[in-house]
């Protein structure tokens, strides 16, 4: 029992990483062809049949390029760095249940897709995601060079002010539930519906600020190529900055992963379609609408981001947990 | 007939109008509301829609290049020709020299002699490509419509000189056979509409 739950969870942990380090490249991909329809342009093109193999090319481009470090720069320090971004990216992962449980064919042995079912899963995921934040403050200190320094406090700054609204915009659907693990979330949407249409407010301060820490576009302050070359990862190159990239694109899955979890109805079946399905539908819509999002609307400044974050976002936050604790009582 | 009084007046049209632009609110409760109209007024929403929509309509502009090309403007100044006569087959050029006098960046060099029947013969002509600007005064300035620019603006080569002497820019004598000179349509030509353009001048001002 003990030997096989461990092989089981190395197994669970090994398919995670393939298919979510897999997933961060195709969704560059994608993302580069949806923005370029949206712009009327063609996107990658050359690279395989309609550019498919870009995603390939620039693998091969960033695992062979030079690692370049900085002579003054704070070398250990500077080294680990990226390895924050993907590692924290990834373990926070452990605790979102990313299918419903389902047995192996052929066998009875059922399967429950999540890595450690915690009962604070919630709580594990969004305090190891805001654990990511260390990755471009460390990277940005450590690099010598005045842009990553800035980038890397516009980075702790944002990150910091919108993990209040995140937290905050969580509380409000939890309390409903009763409940931090994300199956029990998901269960409690089976009998009484979504999430959605009973928190709206909180949904959209969710998405929101899942798009702040997420460093998407309305919200990309940290890489201003006007004004802050990219940020904190001005001084990176080659894999370092790939696994930057993997990261990001690694927490944006997990936003979405929550976001449906807690707010869309979760793995529960709609109608005659399977629960795995409709979480990945959700997921995919989700994802669709970062990139949307990214064609679509212009960055902010720095300032507005700030009078968002504390003068609207949380205020409208707090009277939502205000007016659903009202209506629990 | 311009009226003297009206003479500073430079609006080309009627139709321009000064937007309407509202005081920016001092009170504390005009900002929240500016804010409330902002929120949820949709604009953000126009501009999702905007988007989606091109992506719909998939109506791609790009055009890709080595494969597909751009048609180009008969005076498209690119790399120079010369032509030779339709009648004899000799090169147009009579060796007057005025695209060397004009050429604004010294580029082009003309070399003649005295033929054997007292006429003159171009020797040798050269444009150093590394200088030359296209700016298209000797195509204008010449007038036998000698040298004119070409539509070739794909050239490659390992030395600029292999574009820039005379057997190089006087049109083959394969092509010239064959009838393929095209007559120079470009830059220093007559407009299709040239009678129409001509005014009468009075003798007598």
């Amino acid at each position: 029992m003990e030997s096989a739950y461990i092989i089981e969870t190395i197994i669970k942990v090994v398919v995670i990483l393939t298919i979510f380090s897999a997933l961060a490249g195709i969704t560059t991909y994608f993302e580069r062809k949806v923005l370029a329809f949206m712009q009327r342009r063609l996107g990658p093109m050359h690279v395989g049949p309609y550019g498919i193999l870009q995603v390939a090319a620039d693998g091969i481009k960033l695992f062979t390029k030079e690692d370049i470090v900085p002579q003054n720069a704070v070398k250990p320090i500077f080294k680990i760095a990226p390895v924050f971004a993907a590692a924290t990216a990834f373990i926070a992962m452990a605790g979102v249940p990313f299918l419903p449980e389902f047995t192996l064919p052929f066998t009875d042995y059922v399967v429950h897709p999540i890595v450690a079912d915690i009962n604070v899963g919630i709580l594990f995921v969004v305090g190891v995601m805001a654990v990511g934040m260390y990755a471009p403050l460390l990277g940005g200190m450590a690099s010598h060079n005045k842009w990553s320094l800035l980038g890397a406090a516009r980075t702790v700054i944002q990150m910091l002010s919108f993990e209040v609204v995140t937290g905050l915009s969580l509380i409000a659907p939890l309390m409903m539930v009763g409940s931090l693990s994300l199956i029990d979330i998901n269960n409690y949407q089976q009998d009484h519906g979504w999430i959605v249409w009973m928190q709206p407010v909180a949904f959209i301060l969710y998405l929101i600020s899942g798009y702040a820490e997420t460093n998407r576009t309305p919200f990309d302050l940290l890489e201003h190529e006007a004004e802050v070359v990219t940020g904190y990862a001005t001084e990176y190159s080659g894999m370092r900055w790939g696994l930057f990239a993997i990261g990001e694109y690694a927490n944006m899955f997990t936003v979405a992963f929550i976001a449906s979890l807690v707010f869309l109805g979760g793995f529960n079946p709609i109608g005659i379609i399977p629960g795995g399905l409709a979480i990945i539908m959700k997921v995919s819509v989700l994802i669709f609408l970062f990139l949307w999002v990214r064609a679509a609307w212009p960055h902010i400044r720095p300032d507005q981001l700030m009078w968002l974050c504390w003068k609207v976002l949380m205020p409208l936050a707090v009277v939502n947990i205000l007016i659903t604790g009202i209506v629990l009582l | 007939m311009i009226d003297f009084n009206n003479y500073n007046n430079r609006n080309i049209s009627d139709d321009y109008f000064y937007l309407e632009v509202e005081e920016p609110p001092v009170r504390w409760q005009d900002k929240f509301k500016r804010v409330v109209k902002r929120t949820l007024s949709g604009e953000l929403f126009v501009g999702l829609w905007i988007v989606f929509r091109e992506m719909i309509k998939f109506d791609i502009h790009t055009i890709k290049y080595p494969l597909e090309k751009l048609p180009i403007s008969p005076r498209y100044r690119a790399l120079h020709q010369i032509k030779r006569l339709v009648e004899s087959g000799n090169q147009a050029c009579i060796g007057c020299g005025l695209c060397e006098k004009i050429c604004i960046s010294n580029c082009i060099q003309i070399d003649t002699k005295y033929g054997s029947k007292g006429r003159k013969v171009v020797k040798g002509y050269s444009i150093n490509l590394g200088r030359c600007i296209y700016c298209g005064y000797c195509a204008e300035v010449c007038p036998e419509l000698a040298i004119t620019h070409g539509q070739d603006y794909e050239h490659v080569s390992e030395q600029r000189a292999h574009y820039a002497t005379l057997p190089d820019l006087v049109t083959p004598m394969d092509i010239f056979k064959a009838g393929k000179q095209k007559p120079y349509p470009g830059f220093g030509s007559f407009t299709p509409n040239a009678d129409n353009n001509v005014k009468k001048t009075p003798l007598a001002y």
